[in-house]
C-alpha cells in the first residue's frame, strides 16, 4: 500500500442490505443465485421485505421512524458490524470524522398517506407532529447518525432510482475530498402502497401482469419492491492503518443528466453510456476488463432496450456481447431509491462469490435487445484483467433522467 | 396508541392510571418504570411524545385534554393529576 494511487483507493469494509429476498447481505446472495423470486405482496405488482421492525429496533424508535429508515437503520448495522463498529464497543473513528450519505427517492409515503387519514376522518387536531419527520426523505441518513453517533455530514441524496448509486458517489467524493475518514452510504426505500402503485401503473411502468421480467421479450414493466443497501467506505490507507480487512473496492463512479424528459429516457441512450464511460475512466478499467454487469434492467419496454443501447456504446458490441449481465430486479423488485445501494452490494457480492446471478423471470431473451450474454443460471465468473481483478459494473437510472455507474471490484481468489 | 379504555363515559382513576400507563409503554417506556415519582425526561419522552399522549388521551380516553394543558408536566405523576382533574375524579 506504499503507491498514494493505491492508498486513495476507496475500499468497502462492510456491507449489508435488507430486501424482499430477506435480511442480510448473505440471504440476498445465496437466494438471487439460487433464482428465487420474492413472492407477491399485498398488491400484484408489490414485493415486500420479510422484516418486522420490532425484531432488529427497540420500540420508541421503531414508532419514531417510517419503515424505509428502520430497513436503512437494520442494513447499516450489519454493514458496520461487518467495518468492526459494535454497539458498546470503542468506535473505530472519531466521531466527527464519519459522514452518512443515505439515498431515497420518495420519502416516508407511507407515514405520510396514514397521517393525511388522520387528518380526514378525525381532524388536524389528531395529525401526528411525528409526520414530518418520519416522512422526511433525510429522515434515515438522520437516525443512522444519532443511533450510531455519528457528527460528520449526513444528508440525503434524492435522484429517484438512481439515488442509491449517487449516495455511493456522493460518499466517495467525501472521502477523496478529505471531508471524512469513514463514509457509510447506500439508499432506503418503503414506498409500495395501492397509491404509489397506481400511480406508477398510470405512468405505463409498472407491470400490469404483476411479473418483473427484465429483458424478456414479454416483459411489461417492474414490480414494487422495497428494501435498503448500505456499505461503509474508507480510503485504502485509512483501513489499513487500523487494520481494517477491504472487502472489494468502488474504484469508479460517474453520473449524467439526459436533460430529456422527466419519465422517458433519452433517445439514443448517450448520457447514460457517457456515465458508464466516464466511470470506467475514473477506474483506469477498459470495457473488456470487466467481469460482469448488474444492470439497471427494470424490466419496462423502454428502459431495457435502452439501457442495451447505452452499454453497448460505451462498452462496444463484442465487448457486451460476451460480457455476463443480469438485473435483480426480476427477484427483488424495483427498490427505486434503494436500488443502485442494493444492487452495488449485489454486485460485490458476485464479485466475492466469483458467482453471477441470474436474471429471474427472464424466459425468452429478447432478440429486439442485440447480441448479449444475459446471465439465466447462477455463472461462475472469471476475471478478464491480466491483473487477476474481478471487476463489476453496476448501473442505475432514475426519472428525471439521472443515470449513474459504479465499477466495482474485488480482487481475484487463487 | 392504544386503544384500551375507549369510552364515552367518564373514565374513574384505576382506569386514567391503567390507560396514562399503557400509553407510556406505547411510547417505548418499561412498564416497571412508569412510576408515579419518574421524571419524563430520565424515562426519555419529549415533547413530540407528550403531543401524542394528549391526542391519545382525548381521542381514546374521552378526557377533554388540549395539548397545551401538558406544557410545563415534568413526572408522570402530573400527568394524572392533570387527567384526573380533567376527568372530573380528583
Amino acid at each position: 500500500m506504499s503507491d498514494p494511487q493505491r492508498g486513495r483507493e476507496v475500499v468497502v469494509t462492510g456491507f449489508g442490505a435488507v430486501t424482499p429476498l430477506g435480511v442480510g447481505a448473505g440471504v440476498l446472495h445465496e437466494r438471487a443465485v439460487a433464482g428465487d423470486t420474492a413472492p407477491a405482496g399485498s398488491h400484484p405488482a408489490v414485493r415486500h421485505a420479510d422484516f418486522t421492525a420490532g425484531d432488529h429496533l427497540p420500540r420508541n424508535l421503531v414508532r419514531r421512524t417510517d419503515r424505509f429508515t428502520q430497513l436503512a437503520l437494520v442494513a447499516a448495522e450489519e454493514a458496520l458490524t461487518r467495518a468492526g463498529h459494535r454497539a458498546g464497543a470503542p468506535s473505530p473513528w472519531l466521531p466527527e470524522r464519519v459522514a452518512c450519505v443515505i439515498g431515497c427517492g420518495l420519502g416516508g409515503t407511507a407515514s405520510f398517506e396514514a397521517q393525511r387519514e388522520v387528518y380526514e376522518k378525525e381532524g388536524a387536531g389528531f395529525v401526528s407532529p411525528l409526520m414530518i419527520p418520519q416522512m422526511m426523505a433525510n429522515a434515515a441518513a438522520a437516525h443512522l447518525s444519532m443511533r450510531h453517533g455519528f457528527r460528520g455530514e449526513s444528508l440525503c441524496v434524492a435522484s429517484a432510482c438512481s439515488s442509491g448509486a449517487q449516495a455511493v458517489g456522493t460518499g466517495m467524493r467525501l472521502l477523496a475530498s478529505g471531508a471524512a475518514d469513514a463514509v457509510v452510504v447506500g439508499g432506503a426505500e418503503a414506498s409500495s402502497s395501492d397509491l404509489v402503485a397506481a400511480s406508477f401503473a398510470n405512468a405505463g411502468a409498472l407491470s400490469p401482469s404483476g411479473s418483473s421480467r427484465p429483458f424478456d421479450r414479454d416483459r411489461d414493466g417492474f414490480v414494487i419492491g422495497e428494501g435498503a443497501g448500505i456499505l461503509v467506505l474508507e480510503t485504502a490507507a485509512g483501513a489499513a492503518r487500523r487494520g481494517a480487512e477491504a472487502l472489494g473496492a468502488v474504484r469508479g463512479y460517474a453520473a449524467t443528466s439526459d436533460a430529456h424528459h422527466v419519465t422517458a429516457p433519452a433517445p439514443d441512450g448517450g448520457p447514460a453510456a457517457r456515465a458508464v464511460t466516464l466511470a470506467l475512466r475514473e477506474a483506469s478499467v477498459a470495457p473488456g476488463e470487466l467481469a460482469y454487469v448488474n444492470a439497471h434492467g427494470t424490466g419496462t419496454a423502454l428502459n431495457d432496450r435502452l439501457e442495451c443501447e447505452a452499454l453497448r456504446q460505451a462498452l462496444g458490441a463484442d465487448v457486451l456481447a460476451e460480457l455476463p449481465l443480469s438485473s435483480g430486479k426480476g427477484a427483488l423488485g424495483h427498490l427505486f431509491g434503494a436500488a443502485g445501494a442494493v444492487e452495488a452490494v449485489a454486485t460485490l457480492q458476485a464479485l466475492r462469490h466469483g458467482v453471477a446471478p441470474p436474471t429471474a423471470g427472464l424466459r425468452h431473451p429478447d432478440p429486439a435487445l442485440g447480441p448479449l450474454d444475459l446471465v439465466r443460471a447462477a455463472r461462475k465468473l472469471t476475471t478478464r484483467a491480466r491483473t487477476g481483478v474481478l471487476y463489476g459494473l453496476s448501473t442505475s437510472f432514475g426519472f428525471g433522467g439521472h443515470n449513474a455507474a459504479l465499477v466495482l471490484a474485488v480482487e481475484g481468489r487463487s | 396508541m392504544s386503544e384500551t379504555s375507549a369510552t364515552s363515559t367518564t373514565p374513574d382513576r384505576a382506569a386514567i392510571e391503567q390507560f396514562i400507563t399503557d400509553a407510556l409503554v406505547e411510547l417505548g417506556v418499561d412498564e416497571g418504570d412508569v412510576l408515579p415519582g419518574a421524571a419524563l425526561d430520565d424515562l426519555e419522552i419529549d415533547s413530540l411524545d407528550m403531543v401524542e399522549l394528549a391526542q391519545s388521551v382525548k381521542r381514546d380516553l374521552g378526557v377533554p385534554v388540549r395539548t397545551k394543558d401538558f406544557d410545563g408536566i415534568e413526572t408522570v405523576g402530573q400527568i394524572l393529576e392533570l387527567c384526573y382533574r380533567k376527568a372530573g375524579v380528583e
